[in-house]
Order: structure tokens, then sequence, then C-alpha cells
């Protein structure tokens, strides 16, 4: 089993564009969810939810105010997860609640640091 | 002290972004000093991820295989430091290799959840 | 009579543990002080008897009787017996195992591994761990625990009293971890034998030969999980190489006034080049396999120290780097500060030494303090004197007054 990290990203804030019921409803999915694949021993690390306070740093020491915005979504979450393959990564990425809200999933594989150490 | 997430990206099609085998091993070592810096002040909370190049995106219910067509700089890792405010964080990522390649570090505080 | 009065504490230590571990099974962790006793006995009679009728031809085999029939009587004559037989009759169907106490080589091997784990078990604290392991595991005897620790009989009896309370306590069973369990148990284990080792290797006790057998066992010991299959591990590789490359400068550490000679002063051609290798040969080992332990960047540091070529600065400092973003201490963080300065300069290094954060320990001032000579002779001083007003130590305080006075000097 290998590790595969999964990105969240919506544009804007659920907050202003779903009811207090809609937002519980996917608070409730959201917990639904990551509970499902973590019943299935496969939930490598929680991670995290990003709050919209942040910075951007680029080269030449420019800094901007705020998330990276080079495309209209921002980066909302982080979660880890275990699986086999990709495909398999997809499958349990499939049921994230975000992509009912007009979000988007990344699911990324990760390097493991290699065990040349003794160099 | 609370977390940051950082969040580090390269350019991919900047040439700039090519290092010759020397360079790349010079840039492997600072990025050590540097995430070897944070961890010596106690201040790594997670060492985090380097993405590699198994790459999906999920869309409504499209998956696709590959990066998106309008993201141009991929996402290539995330650590969680632990600073006290916002500004030492930055103070933190401005120490980051990947500045001096034409990446970006986007620095986000987290939501503690309840 | 001088033959004797040698060979009785050479066996004791020898003997004592492999007698005890395969007792305990038989009686069960909850009476491990009657394995303690019997064994003890036996080696009182046998103190008694051989300096009346000469020494045995075969004294282990004389102990290993008198300490198994004493046993057998014991378990027949309790109701111990009568407990187990019930149990195991209900279980093995096999009434004649219970009385009979296996001494073969396997078992005893078996045995000793299986007390291991039983007693560094992460329910048993780490000070408790220590003492059960010096005296069962090891077959210390208290004066020798009392000196190691620089206390007396009395607090050594009274720690072990409290260790054996927690293990009965824990109800720890006598056994090698199922497989899904092993990983994360022989992490437990490692603890304790480093800890051990680190007893021997930086005890301020005197007794020179003490501290020596103390990390000769805490080898031993390693040794024990290396020879079997199931415990033999990457992280039990790079514990082993850890202390086979520490121990190679054993003979160097202390002069003949009995003070620690520090690294950069110690005579490398009393190196044990063999105690070297080994390490080499545990490290190349350690390396097989898809896992990384603390111990593997520690043996890695540890190697590049058997060295004394300047290019040993950088990979020491990227293995800092790697061993810190794993598990921090103030100790890595220090030494990774002044690799820093080894490889990049002073002001480099003083710039980061200043973010550590670490100005109670007075290791940080000691470290500043050194990286200031020179540099600032004024701010050096300020904090060498901070360092001497944190350590309670006399020998650090020595050691520190002679760095200062090396700038008065210049």
């Amino acid at each position: 089993m290998k590790d595969f990290v999964l990105l969240f990203r919506n544009a804007g804030e659920p907050m202003n564009t779903l009811s207090p019921q809609q937002m519980q409803n996917l608070m409730t999915d959201w917990q639904n969810w990551m509970g499902g694949i973590a019943a299935q021993g496969k939930l490598s690390n929680m991670g995290y939810r990003l709050s919209t306070e942040g910075n951007t740093l680029k080269a030449n020491s420019v800094t901007t105010d705020g998330p990276f915005a080079e495309i209209k979504e921002i980066l909302t979450g982080v979660t880890i997860i275990k699986a086999e393959t990709l495909e398999e990564a997809n499958e349990l990425a499939k049921g994230c609640p975000i992509l009912n809200i007009g979000g988007s999933v990344e699911v990324r594989g990760v390097i493991v640091m290699n065990m040349d150490y003794n160099k | 002290m609370k977390d940051f997430v950082l969040i580090f990206r390269g350019v991919n099609d900047d040439p700039s972004n090519h290092l010759s085998p020397q360079q790349r091993q010079e840039f492997m070592t600072d990025w050590q000093n540097w995430m070897g810096g944070i961890a010596a002040q106690d201040k790594l909370a997670n060492r985090g991820h380097r993405l590699g190049d198994e790459i999906s995106i999920l869309k409504g219910n499209v998956v696709t295989d590959g990066p998106y067509a309008e993201i141009k700089e991929m996402l290539s890792g995330l650590i969680v430091v632990k600073a006290d405010n916002l500004a030492e964080a930055k103070e933190m990522a401005k120490g980051c290799p990947i500045l001096r390649v034409n990446g970006s570090v986007e620095v986000r505080s987290v939501v503690v959840m309840n | 009579m001088q033959k004797e009065k040698e060979l009785i504490p050479q066996l004791y230590r020898a003997e004592f543990r492999k007698l005890v571990s395969v007792l305990s099974r038989s009686f069960g962790l909850e009476h491990i002080e009657l394995a303690e006793d019997i064994v003890s006995e036996a080696f009182l009679t046998a103190a008694e008897t051989w300096g009346i009728k000469g020494v045995p031809s075969n004294p282990v085999a004389w102990l290993y009787t008198v300490a198994k029939n004493s046993a057998k009587d014991y378990l027949k004559r309790s109701n111990l017996f009568e407990g187990k037989i019930t149990t195991h009759l209900q279980q093995d169907h096999n009434p004649a195992y219970e009385t009979e106490i296996d001494l073969s080589t396997k078992n005893i091997r078996d045995s000793q591994l299986q007390m291991m784990f039983a007693i560094c078990h992460p329910a048993i604290p780490p000070e408790a761990q220590i003492g059960l392991s010096l005296r069962i595991l090891c077959g210390f005897s208290i004066d020798e625990i009392a000196d190691a620790f620089l206390t007396n009989k009395e607090n050594i009896n009274k720690r072990l009293f409290r260790a054996r309370q927690k293990l009965k306590e824990a109800r720890v069973a006598i056994e090698v971890p199922p497989v899904s369990e092993i990983d994360k148990r022989i992490e437990t284990v490692l603890t304790t034998v480093y800890l051990l080792f680190n007893e021997g290797y930086y005890s301020q006790s005197h007794n020179t030969i003490l501290r020596k057998d103390l990390c000769l066992e805490a080898m031993r010991l390693n040794y024990l999980l290396l020879e079997n299959q199931l415990t033999d591990k990457p992280a039990v590789n790079a514990l082993m190489a850890l202390m086979c490359f520490h121990s190679s400068r054993f003979d160097s550490r202390m002069d003949e006034h009995g003070e620690v000679v520090l690294y950069d002063d110690q005579d490398s051609s009393l190196w044990n080049q063999e105690l070297i290798a080994k390490g080499n040969y545990y490290l190349n080992n350690a390396a097989k396999g898809d896992t990384v332990s603390t111990y593997h960047f520690e043996a890695g540091i540890a190697y590049w120290h058997t060295t004394r070529s300047p290019e040993k600065w950088a990979h020491i400092l990227q293995l800092y780097n790697r061993l810190l973003q794993l598990r921090y201490s103030p100790i890595a963080a220090l030494n990774r500060t002044y690799a820093l300065y080894k490889v990049y300069g002073k002001v480099t290094a003083i710039t980061e030494a200043e973010k550590l954060n670490l100005t109670k320990n007075h290791l940080y001032h000691c470290l500043l303090g050194n990286l200031y000579t020179d540099e600032d002779n004024q701010k050096a001083l300020e904090h060498f004197r901070t360092a001497i007003s944190l350590t309670k130590s006399s020998v650090d305080k020595k050691a520190i007054r002679k760095q200062m006075e090396k700038i008065s000097l210049s």
C-alpha cells in the first residue's frame, strides 16, 4: 500500500453559496466519507482544512496576501489515504462531497524518500 | 503555536527549472538544510510529502489522468510547520530553495477542527 | 580457593539470567522473585559446597541440576503446581510437560528472548524496564547495579520491588509478540537496550570495567534479537552498528586519571578497528529493507565519526537534517548546528543557533560560547558563564572553564 495525497479545491467559500442546512449536510457527508475510508484502514492522515488566511511567496521576493490564486479555485484542504494504485485512490476519492458542490479533487502519488542516508 | 501548511509549486515548462545533475544535487542539499533548520527549532509539525508524477483530477463525475490544463504550476509537495502567527510562518517560508528556481510557496493557516 | 572465588561471579553473570528466564516460564511472571530466589540459592549452595568439596568437573551442569531440582520440588510441593496442572490439563492435556524444565540451548535462548519482550513492555515504566533488564536479562548483582547508578543497595532493591509489582500488575505474558505487533514492540525493546548502553557509555561511575560490561550486555541483548529471524529487523541492525561504532572508542575516552577525553583529543590509534568493521557490516545490513529508524541516522553519524576526514561534516549535517525531521531532540538540534558550523562557518551557525530557543540548556550556551570564540569573545564568555550556572556537574564546569581560559590567553 502506498500513500496518496488528496488536495481539495473549490471556487470561493462554500459558506457563501450554501444554506446552513446544506452546509450541515455537507459536513455530515464529509465525515461519512472520511469515516468510510478510515473503516477500511486506508486513512493515512486526516490532514488539514485550510483557512483563507495566507500568503503566497514567489521568486524575487514577491509576496502576495491570500492563497495561491493563479486559477479561480483555491486549495481548501489536504488528506492522505492509502491505496495500492492510483486507480484505487481515485475510487476512494470519488466519494468526496466537494465534487457535488462544484469543487475538485487532485489525487497525487507520493515520492518516497530514498534510503541513501549513509552518504 | 499554530499549524501552517506550506504548499510548494514548481514551474513545469520554465527552462530555469531544468537543473544540471550538479545543480540538482545542490538544490537537494539546500532543501534538506532548510527543512533541517525548521526541524532543529522543533517547528516541523509534519514533514509532509513530495508529490510524484502520478496524478488524477476529479471534477463533477469526470476523472482526468494527468494535470489540469488550467494549472501550469504543478503542486510538488507540502509540509506543515508550527509558528505563532502567519508572519512567522512566512519568514520560515522565505528560506525555501524552491523560490530560487522560480517556484512558489503558498502559506496557509489551518482551520482547527472542533 | 582462588579459582572458585573468580569462577562463581563469572558463572553468575553468564548463567543467572538464563536460569531465571527458563524458570519464570514455568512459574509465571507473577512469581518472578521465586525464580530469582531459587537460582540465587543454587549459587549460594555452590559457594558453600565447592569450597569444601572442590569445583565440580562441569560447574554449569551442576548449577543447572541444583536449580532444576529445587524448582521441581517447589512446583510439586506448592499449590502453584495444582493451579498450573488444572489449567494446563484443560488446555494442553499434557501434564508431564509442566514438571519438565527444559534447559536446552534452544529453550534458554528462546526464553531469554521472550523475557526481553516481557520486561521491555510498553505497560512497564522505562526505569522499571532498566532495573529488571539489568537484574534479570543481564544478571548484574544488586551491588553492581547500585554502583552503575551511583546509589545504594536499598534504593535498588526498592526500585526492583516496585518494578516487579508493575510487571505483575500489567499481567504481561512471557512470549514473543505476534508478527502484526512485532515492529511496534521491538521499538520498546530497542529503546531500553539503547538506554542500557548509554548507562555504560556515559555513566559517571569510575568503575570502568562495570561500565564496559554494561555496554557489552546491551550489545549481547541486541544480538539475541539479530539471531532470531522474527526480530532481525533493519532498526535492530542499525542500533547494533551504532553501538559498535561508539564502543570502538571506549578505550580512548578516558585518560589514566579517569578524566573524560573529548573526541578531538582522542588518540585514534586506540580506536578498535574490529568493532568499526563490525559496525560497517551491521550498517550495511540495516540498509536492506525499506524502513529507516532514528538509529539508522545515528549510526550513519557515528560511522562518520570513526573517520577524521574533513568531508565528514557535510555528510553528518545531512544525517542530522534527516534525523531531526524524523524526531526532534535538543541534543540533535545542537549537534546539527555544530555540523553546520563545520560546513558553512561560524556566522551561519550562529544565526541558526540563535533560532533554537534552548536558553535553559547548558549545552546550548556551551555551543554558542564555542561559536562566538574569536568572533565576539565577550559574548562567548557570557555564554560560557551562563552554561556554568546551568549545570550541576563539576566535570562539565571544569571543561567549560578550560574553554574560557583559552579565550583569556589569546
